[in-house]
This record gives C-alpha cells, structure tokens and sequence, in this order.
C-alpha cells in the first residue's frame, strides 16, 4: 500500500452514480462551460440516488474501482420528491459498515450537485480524484480475478 | 422447565381438542442431549413435544409455509420469537389467521457449543439447575457456571414480554436476565484502528464456507429467490473463490435485513465456523439508533423501518469520516 | 514403530516439507498449511472442515479466457507440482478418501485431483478421546487404528509413527533420525484404552440394516421422508462439512477483461442443484434432502460393491442447525434400531 501511495503515478480509478436530474445534467453543465475535471473519473447514470443498490457500490470496488461517488439532486429537489432522502439513509449505514469492516471510510462519498452547479461538480470530482491518489490503490476491497 | 413443558403440552392439547387449532409447532427431541429439531405435531404425536434450556431455534420463519397450509396452527413462541413474528406479518409474510401464538416462557437458552469451547467433550447428559450445568461425559463430570453457557441472545435478552399472542403461559418461578450491554462487542471494535478491524474481520470471514445457514435460518431472509442463488444477478458464486466475495456476502446479508433484524441472533448461532454474524447486525441495529432515534423491530406490526422512513434533517453520510473513532 | 516425544512435534513437522494440519484460525480449528507460527490443535477430534480440500478444494480454477482481437486465448492453470503431507488426519477422513478415490480415480480420471493425490502423503493419528458424535464403528472404522501412509499414536507424552505403506516408509526415511525405535506394547495400551472408550459410545450400536443398493424404490417412495425433511432449512453446511461429499459445480465468472472458469463444491440442498435449462429436477426441500441420504445410504452402495458414502464422522450431527442429520435419518428408516 505505502509503496503505491508513494507511486506518484498512480491514476485511481473512480466511479461516479450520478442521477439523471441533477448531478447528470450537472455534469453535463461543467463540460459545456468548460470546467475540467480528471477523465479517470468514470460516470454511471441512474434514474435517481436511490436507485443504487448498495450491491452497485460493492460491485465497483470488485471490478476495480479505487473511489466511489454517488451524486444526487439535493435534499428537497429529488425529481421523485423523496428519493435521495432514502439514498441518504442507505448510504450513510452502509458508508459505516465499509468503516467498520475497516476500509478506508474516504472510498466513498455522497455530494448533492444540483444541475446548475457545473461548478461544484467539476470542483468534487477534483477534490475526490486528489483524495483517492493520496489514499492509493484499493487492495482491502477488490477481486483479484479482475485484476489479472 | 419440566412443569412449564407440561403445562403447554396440557395447554396444546386443550386447543387440539376444542378444535382451535389442529397441529402444533414445537420442537422434538433428537438424538443428542442437546438436539432439538422443529417438528409439526399432530394430537397423537404430542407426546414427543420437548421444551427445555436447548430449544434455541426461533420457530418464526417455519410460519411462513405452515400458515399456507389449511387450518390453524398452534406456535410455540418464546418472548423473542414473538419479534420476529411480528416483523414477518409487518411484511405480510405470515398469515396471522392461520395462527394461534402461545407465549411460551424463557429462562435463556444453553448454547452446546459455549460447552465444546470450554474443552467439554463426550457429553453423554446435561443437568440445568438454573445456576450450574453439570455435564455428564465420556471422561467424567464437568460443570460451567449456566451464565457463561447460555446463546449470545439471550446474554442480552429482550425482556420476558410476549410482543404478540393470543395466548400467554407464565413462568412459575422468577428469572432476571443477565443484562449485558449488546453493543460491548461493537464499542470494543469501533475503538479498534481501521487496519485492526479489517484483520479482525479478514480472519472471521475468511473461515466463512458459504452454507448459507446464516442466512437460511434468518426470520427476516424470507425472500423467495435470493440474489446470491440468482445465477444472473453476475454475484452468485457457491463459494468464496474470493475474499472479496467474503465481504460482498456478508455485508449484503446484514445490510439486507438492516432495520428488519429484531437480533434473534440465529445467524451466530447456526454459523458452522463461529463466525460472529450478530456483530454485523448490531453494527447496524447502533447506526440506526444513533442516527434515526431507537427503534426496535418486530416490536410492533404496523411501524415504518428506519430504511423506509425518513427526515429531511437525517444526518448525512460524511458523519461516517468524522475524524478516528 | 517409532517414536518422538511431543516436545519435539515442531521439530518434526518443520523436517516434512509442506505440511497441512489442524490448525486453529479465529477460534476454529481447520486444516491449514502449518508454520512454527500456527496453532497447532491435535487435540481437536474434528476439523471444522474435513481434510478433502487438500485433494478436492472447495475452489479450484479450470481455465481462463480472453478475447484478443478476434482470437481467443484459452489458459489452463498448472496443478502445483509439490509433495506435502497430510497430517493428523483422523480414521473417519481416512477412510473418505477411499470413497472421493471410487469417484475422481475411475474413468474419466480427474486430473487435478490424481495429482494432489499423489503428491500427498497422509499421516493419521488415533483418536485417544472419540465424542458422542462419533459412529464410524458403523462403517467398520477402528479409530485406534488408522489407515493413511503413516499412522501414529499420541500418549503419555510421545508421538508414536508406524509406516504403513510404501509411501509411508519413504516418508519415513526422510525424518528418521529424529525418531527412536521402540516397540508395540505403549500402543496397544492406548488401543486397548480407546477401545474402552469406544465401548461407551451412545452410538456405537446404530446399525446400517435396511440399507444399501437393494432398496432404492422401498427408500426413495417412502412417506417418511416428509416429516423428516419438514424442519431442514435447506442450507449446505452438511455437506460442506461432510468428507465424502463430493459434487461440484462449474461456473464462469465474467472478470471484465475475460472469463474465470472454476470448479467449486455444490450441495444437492441448495434448489439451484443442477439447474438445467428446463429448470431443476428437484424443487421441493423434500426431494433434495431425499436426494443427500439416498445418495449415501443407497445410490453410492449400488454402484460401489455395497460401499456407504458416509464414514460416520459426526460432523453434520454436531453442525446441521436443525439437527436433521444422518443418524436420524439412519434410525428414522433402518429396520435394525428399534
């Protein structure tokens, strides 16, 4: 792991759900106004946050990724009314199982990213590519069978 | 515990008789001391209903396929049984017509297995009087204090309250619960450091040979089809040729059944390998206290579970990386 | 015979080359390859585990896939090619190597098992102290004298070491210096004392009459089956606790760059037990539970000269859940323990 940290190029693999309300368009707001964010970063689009199965998350980290993201309208403005507010639950008990497992809690993250905030997208994904290449590679969650 | 046994199979036969019901779910002996199996008896077969300190099973889930069938079925349920109940009519699971609950009275159930740890072997008997077990094995008598004998569950048992019946045997003599904290474990793991933790588990799971048994005998696995037996769900793999797939099971088990778990604590106690399992759900059963306020399943039917529910001031998820716990 | 007092067991088990044992992992005892680190349980009448996965792993790849361009590349992993010893295996797993042998030794022989087998050399040991569990008497297994390469003894402090078969003799050459010779009469004291013991087993009586490949329409069409499946909650842990359970199943795993495709242990109580594409040829719990004792008790006898797929261990009675385990099944139907 140190020897990886230390790699400076090391290029993490992200994985970013994003809802098709808010944080797709969002995104689709920071390409258009020419924001950058790392090209690593690769995006999943779902119908809403809650559609993500905690099983997507695992499934991720199983085939690779070193960070996942999940991005969704905010609290109040879930295109289904309530959506995110049960994506949040769900993803705050298992955020914590991953801790108590004992994998690095900053693998995960939730961000709400509203479609006008092209902004704060491109800004999030940049400060979670940094996180993710200072925490290095994945080894405690991953099958090895998809790294050979 | 004999006097209670006979007062419920006096109680069984009573119902057999002015037609309330017409079978009984109970347990039967076996062929061990400590074996007992869940049986349906009919009146005739009553003479082989057993209950004593080994009846640990949690009768609940065998409702399910038992109310299906015709006519009413007489379950014998100990207090924390009554939990699960609940919870499987909150998802209509259970048809609660089809059954006559008899709240059966608990003194904490032995656990064979807490006997084999302490070097006990050859049992050929087992005495209970309600302080002291005294083992009678192939090499000799051996005693163990009845506390450090008794299943996890019932170490932090939920009370002698029935939380659904139609009908209640009392205890005759007078019980107190041990009363440990059943977070002690989960405390003890938080303050660990995240390395000492992941080795902690990567031991546990990694003895894990995937019988399922966790989750068959789980009251609140009660899925027709699970994703892990679903060959096109890309995650069923009969075996852990990973030890990422150690992880994705368990996770996804205890997850599954998070706010649905009533902590009958029957995964612990079927796990062929002594994998702790109650630790994952008590992982969550804490989370949920802490974050949406305690809320006990199978307390009632009619509750939202805190993963159906919701507020809009709920914490969020980056409570999770507030600084080492 | 031979013999080498306990306190040098590290010793002796550091000069055997690689060495799978009982060892004990997060409170469990199971076979593990041994370093001076491990645990070492002897003392443990019963792995968790049976000793098979050392010549029928629980997983084991058969091949690998990639798609390069338009080709197809086909890998087939090597069989590791190193001798090792198993050690402290008792009479019961002994003995289910006799029976994994009928199955992956005949036509068409399975290579990786023929291999392990080969490459392995088992050391038995004697069981000073049998459980309740235990009905290997049943199958005509003598626990005080184990079958395997070596079999030894451990009493009043010393390990006693008789090569039984050649390979066992060339096992034995390798570490001889540290042993001294001795003779019989310290072992026959302790099988005379196990046999004491054996005396006293509540199962030593079960008998096996009514059983066997004769029987197959009488058993399989028998209404008891019924009551006596009702409770099994349809889980694997007999039969992946079991030594002679020896199904398997072969699955691919999509990887993302290609495709894995392993071999691992399948159990005839899981409902997705050869699923075919008309879907599964047993349904209900009933036929699948029918299906794992019928297949010890009657199927297995009827192809191998009256041979039972069982050898009586005890595991799954100390290990099924629900306690709807073999005896039961046995006394339930057999005509001769009334």
């Amino acid at each position: 792991m140190q020897a990886v940290t230390e790699n400076k190029t090391f290029t993490p693999k992200i994985v970013a759900f994003c809802c098709n309300w808010c944080s797709y368009a969002g995104a689709d707001l920071a390409g258009t106004s020419r924001l950058s964010y790392p090209a690593n970063v690769k995006i999943i689009r779902v119908p809403c946050s809650c559609r993500v199965n905690p099983l997507f998350i695992l499934r991720a980290f199983q085939r690779g990724a070193d960070g996942v993201i999940l991005c969704g309208c905010h609290p109040g403005d879930c295109h289904y009314s309530t959506g995110n507010y049960y994506a949040r639950r769900r993803m705050t008990l298992l955020f914590s199982m991953l801790d108590y497992l004992g994998i690095e809690r900053e693998r995960t993250r939730v961000e709400w990213v509203s479609a006008a905030e092209g902004n704060k997208f491109a800004a999030t994904m940049n400060d979670f590519v940094q996180t993710i290449t200072a925490l290095g590679e994945n080894v405690k969650l991953g099958d090895l069978r998809c790294k050979q | 515990m004999q006097a209670i046994a006979e007062k419920i199979k006096a109680k069984a036969l009573e119902l057999l008789e002015n037609g309330t019901v017409n079978r009984v779910l109970g347990w039967e002996d076996g062929e061990m001391p400590y074996d007992r199996t869940p049986a349906v008896f009919t009146k005739d077969e009553l003479a082989e209903l057993k209950y004593d300190h080994f009846c640990g099973a949690n009768l609940s889930k065998y409702l399910i396929a038992e109310t299906k069938k015709d006519g009413k079925v007489l379950a014998l349920l100990k207090p924390c049984d009554t939990y699960s109940f609940n919870q499987l009519i909150k998802e209509h699971r259970i048809n609660r017509d089809n059954v006559y609950v008899l709240g059966i009275p608990c003194r904490g159930k032995v656990d064979v297995r807490k006997l084999r740890a302490r070097g006990i072997e050859g049992i050929l008997s087992i005495e209970d009087d309600g302080t002291t077990i005294t083992v009678h094995t192939l090499y000799g008598d051996e005693t163990c204090p009845r506390e450090e004998a008794l299943l996890e569950r019932c170490l932090c048992c939920k009370g002698k309250e029935h939380k659904a019946f139609d009908e209640v045997i009392a205890d005759d003599k007078p019980y107190v619960e041990p009363g440990h904290d059943r977070f002690e474990m989960v405390d003890k793991l938080q303050a660990m450091s995240s390395e000492e933790r992941f080795a902690f588990w990567q031991g546990e799971l990694s003895k894990c040979i995937r019988c399922n048994a966790c989750r068959n005998v789980c009251p609140a696995c009660s899925c027709l089809s699970c994703v892990f037996d679903n060959a096109n769900s890309g995650v069923s793999s009969k075996a852990n040729v990973d030890p990422f797939e150690e992880q994705m099971f368990h996770i996804v088990r205890a997850y599954h059944v998070a706010g649905r778990c009533t902590d009958c604590g029957e995964c612990s106690r079927v796990c062929p390998q002594g994998i702790p399992l109650h630790l994952l759900n008590r992982k969550f059963i804490k989370d949920v206290d802490t974050f949406y306020g305690e809320y006990q399943p199978g307390e009632d039917t009619d509750s939202r579970g805190p993963l159906t529910n919701f507020t809009k001031g709920d914490v969020e998820p980056s409570i999770v990386y507030g600084g080492d716990k | 015979m031979f013999k080498l007092s306990m306190d040098r067991i590290q010793e002796l088990l550091s000069s055997l080359g690689t060495v799978l044992a009982p060892v004990e992992s997060a409170g469990q005892v199971n076979f593990g390859v041994w370093s001076a680190d491990a645990t070492l349980r002897l003392d443990a009448l019963h792995t968790v585990k049976s000793p098979k996965d050392a010549f029928f792993p629980q997983t084991e790849e058969l091949a690998r896939f990639k798609l390069e361009g338009k080709n197809i590349s086909v890998g087939v992993p090597e069989i590791k090619d190193e001798p090792f010893v198993l050690f402290g295996v008792r009479a019961c797993d002994a003995r289910s190597f006799d029976i994994l042998d009928r199955v992956f030794l005949s036509d068409p022989v399975d290579v990786g098992y023929a291999t392990r087998r080969n490459l392995g050399t088992v050391v038995t040991l004697a069981c000073s102290r049998p459980g309740e569990t235990c009905f290997c008497q049943t199958f005509g297994i003598d626990p005080s004298e184990p079958a395997g390469d070596v079999s030894t003894w451990i009493d009043g402090g010393f390990l006693y070491w008789k090569p039984v078969t050649e390979k066992g003799e060339k096992l034995t050459e390798t570490v001889k210096a540290l042993f001294e010779e001795t003779d019989d009469s310290a072992v026959e004291a302790a099988k005379a004392n196990i046999r004491a013991i054996l005396d006293r087993l509540p199962l030593k009586d079960l008998s096996l009459e009514g059983w066997g490949g004769d029987v197959l329409m009488e058993k399989f069409s028998d209404e008891k089956w019924e009551e006596i499946s009702s409770a099994c909650l349809g889980c694997g842990t007999c039969t992946f606790v079991c030594p002679t359970c020896q199904c398997y199943d072969i699955r691919d795993f999509d990887t993302g760059n290609g495709v894995q495709r392993y071999r691992c242990w399948d159990s005839c109580m899981y409902k997705d037990f050869t699923m075919m594409a008309h879907g599964t040829p047993r349904p209900t719990q009933l036929q699948r539970f029918r299906q794992r004792f019928m297949h010890k008790l009657v199927y297995f006898p009827s192809n191998n000269e009256g041979m039972f797929s069982c050898v009586g261990c005890g595991r799954c009675v100390a290990k099924c859940p629900v306690s709807s385990h073999i005896v039961k099944v046995i006394k339930t139907f057999g005509e001769g323990n009334k």
